[in-house]
């Protein structure tokens, strides 16, 4: 018995010792449910590896509030080590010069060798500065995919569409099987910013805002955006798509009851699908236009990216680098991807998931992978705008209101160009 | 508020007849100091940095700062999307305090009069009172649902195709009928302990006056509840302009898109998700005067007419 006390004292004495000794670092995140708890799992996991450091994740709410919280808490000194920022809210850190170390130079100097080359094309610039230095630790990162209704596609006799003419060719078939053709879940998303990558034409001015922040406007009066809203808007019309509004699941909701043939969703998507959906699906790439020279490039990466916050002392710096060593690990990365459904950002960790017979088992998990793989173009390696958060809600509020019919496709887009463009010069300003 | 509240539930007599003295006088203001200092910290002190920070144009991490002057407030009142939310906001609150009060003082009456069971219809119409507004927005949600919705099957019924979430109007009607929902209950207590507080014999006198029982009500019930009516005027117009924002939230599930919003809202918008914080700096100072303009005229024109004894 008294052996058995001694024991348990000791260990407590060592485990207490060793963790009095580690370097506590904190990461504030922007997830919930099961994706929270696949962080805090990563955290244990990372802890379990090494003694030198302790992680400890903190759940903020949702992306949003993560960013305003890591603002607040910097601003007055207390900022966590490592902060999660989604793929909006990109500029706003970036921009901040001082805010943050850039990814690259805290590995480099923590001892490591960092190679951009590891990763896989679609995410390596997303959140890199012009020069291509990552500022930014991809994390969870997505890409829009099309999910199929195999039944509903089968009925009507149609195959699934790679271009939006091949859609429009199907649509009516699908239509007469009694289903809606097409269904989406974020129209800023899919099809505004990727349908720039997709087609491969030029987002915003200054190299779609990566090359300065004065004087950066957006080119969102293209006139081949306008064709694709038209086309929506026409869809719409003839009972080939359906809009639901810009809520996420009202949209999603009409493909897992069977009662849309085709939905652009992500590619993290399909773990929850696989649940709800009532009837056998796949997936595909989001379609482009073939009429588009060039089209068919691969889409930026949407989610998030972790950012190691300035002013804090090197040992803990340290230990952020041995963190995100660890978490682009290929077994970390490959454990990740098959936990949440969100994209493996290296090369290594794809491979390892193939090998393993993965996408065998679940096919669907595969396409985002793929699509960010694509060949890039010159605009489908990302955009960096500032204010971008509200750019989004003009762009969710004139859309809304195309589909309402209160406003025609090309003054839509002058609206958003115009409120957007000086959101951007306000931005400018505040960055001077 | 409180001393409003006082007068008007109890005779004068009782309110004079205690005085407290105080033995020191510093006594008294160190009663009052934690209370002070509450309203110190959380109001004067923000609104005096909001003041601030709406001259100036500053990145969010607090790295350059640039003197704009009154730049944002030109640009807000310039925007005509800002002008179509402070319309809407004040249709809102208009609607939501008249239906709220109107209703609360219907149900109060006619509860008043309920002899048999009464407890158990005021519990019905208070428990309401007891929704945290986000939940009762995720009920109005549910309710209000494009796809599975029972008030829009309802609607659907009468051919009414409601699109909550997608048709502006549809979607302020939802924010209405909720947010007015979620208030008639607080409106109901006080209005029923108000009738309450009229003494017996002044309806007897009445009745006796006269045979009409919306004449009676309206010619002598009516004026005695005005100091009741004109705090909850009040208290119903802060509800509509602030404390709807978790009714909204839930309302327009994180994306406003083409959906009405209120002037707070657009706040919390600009300012916690765009990070736009002069802008948004700005714009809850044009708040903060709309709202003391407003308590103002409402003190001074309709005060008057209220008569406390």
């Amino acid at each position: 018995m008294i052996r058995k006390f001694t024991m348990t004292g000791l260990a407590l004495v060592f485990s207490a010792t060793s963790s009095f000794a580690a370097t506590n670092i904190s990461w504030w995140h922007g997830m919930a449910g099961r994706n929270g708890e696949v962080i805090n799992e990563i955290a244990t996991k990372f802890n379990a590896s090494q003694t030198a450091c302790a992680l400890t994740p903190v759940s903020k709410g949702t992306y949003e509030e993560a960013l305003a919280s890591g603002i607040a808490a910097f601003r007055s000194g207390e900022q966590p080590n490592i902060l999660q920022v989604f793929d909006a809210g990109a500029a706003t850190i970036i921009n901040a010069k001082g805010a943050v170390i850039p990814a690259e130079d805290l590995i480099n100097n923590a001892g490591y060798t960092f190679d951009r080359d590891a990763f896989i094309d679609g995410v390596r610039y997303f959140y890199a500065d012009s020069d291509g230095k990552f500022v930014g630790m991809p994390f969870n990162s997505s890409a829009p995919i099309m999910y199929i209704n195999d039944e509903a596609l089968k009925k009507a006799g149609v195959e699934a569409p790679k271009t939006w003419e091949e859609f429009e060719a199907a649509a009516p078939k699908l239509k007469a099987a009694g289903f809606i053709p097409l269904v989406q879940s974020q129209l800023t998303w899919q099809f505004t910013e990727n349908f720039f990558s997709r087609n491969n034409i030029q987002f915003a001015t200054n190299n779609n805002g990566y090359d300065s922040v004065t004087d950066t406007t957006l080119k969102v009066t293209d006139p081949n955006l306008i064709m694709m809203f038209d086309k929506l808007k026409a869809w719409a019309d003839e009972g080939y798509f359906a809009y639901y509004g810009a809520g996420w699941n009202d949209n999603q909701k009409m493909f897992e009851e069977n009662k849309a043939a085709l939905w652009i969703g992500s590619s993290g998507s399909f773990g929850g699908l696989t649940k709800t959906a009532q009837m056998p699906f796949s997936a595909t790439f989001l379609p482009y236009w073939g009429s588009i020279k060039g089209a068919g490039t691969s889409s930026f990466i949407g989610g998030a990216a972790l950012f190691a916050m300035a002013g804090k002392p090197e040992a803990e710096n340290k230990c952020v680098a041995d963190f995100f060593q660890f978490l682009t690990s290929p077994e970390i990365q490959k454990f990740y991807h098959q936990a949440t459904g969100y994209v493996a950002i290296t090369k290594a960790a794809y491979e390892l998931a193939k090998a393993e017979g993965y996408y065998k088992e679940k096919p669907a998990a595969e396409v985002g992978i793929q699509q960010l793989m694509l060949p890039a173009g010159e605009w489908s390696k990302g955009y960096r705008l500032g204010f971008y958060p509200q750019i989004r809600e003009i762009m969710e509020r004139e859309y809304g209101r195309i589909f309402a019919g209160e406003v025609s496709v090309k003054d839509a887009f002058d609206t958003i160009e115009k409120e957007g463009n000086e959101l951007l010069a306000r931005f400018a300003k505040t960055a001077g | 508020m409180l001393g409003l509240n006082k007068s008007a539930s109890k005779p004068p007599e009782e309110t004079d007849a205690k005085r407290v003295q105080f033995n020191s006088r510093l006594l008294p203001y160190l009663f009052l100091a934690p209370q002070m200092a509450i309203i110190f910290i959380f109001f004067y002190w923000p609104s005096v940095q909001a003041i601030h920070s709406s001259f100036y144009l500053e990145d969010p991490f607090g790295f350059g700062s640039t003197f704009v002057g009154l730049a944002n407030y030109t640009d807000v009142l310039k925007s005509g999307e800002y002008l179509g939310i402070a319309r809407f906001t004040a249709v809102f609150t208009a609607l939501v305090t008249f239906f709220s009060l109107a209703i609360g003082l219907l149900l109060a009456v006619k509860a008043d009069g309920v002899i048999r069971g009464n407890a158990t219809y005021k519990t019905l119409l208070i428990w309401v009172y007891a929704i945290a507004p986000p939940v009762a927005g995720l009920m109005g949600m549910m309710m209000f649902d494009q796809h599975i919705g029972p008030l829009v099957k309802v609607a659907a019924f009468f051919g009414w195709d409601m699109k909550v979430g997608l048709n502006y109007n549809d979607t302020a009607f939802a924010m209405i009928v909720v947010s007015v929902w979620k208030q008639i209950p607080y409106n109901f207590i006080f209005f029923l302990s108000g009738l309450q507080g009229i003494p017996v014999s002044v309806r007897e006198a009445a009745l006796m006056d006269c045979r009409s029982g919306f004449r009676r009500f309206w010619t002598v019930i009516l004026p005695l509840l005005a100091p009741t009516a004109f705090f909850l005027l009040i208290i119903n117009t802060t509800y509509a302009l602030f404390d709807t924002f978790g009714v909204i939230d839930v309302m327009v599930k994180d994306k406003a898109a083409n959906n009405p919003i209120t002037l707070v809202y657009k706040v919390y918008m600009d300012g916690f998700r765009g990070n736009d914080l002069g802008g948004s700096s700005a714009q809850s100072v044009i708040l903060m005067i709309i709202v003391f303009v407003l308590t103002i005229f409402q003190f001074r024109f309709i005060e008057r007419r209220v008569h406390y004894n």
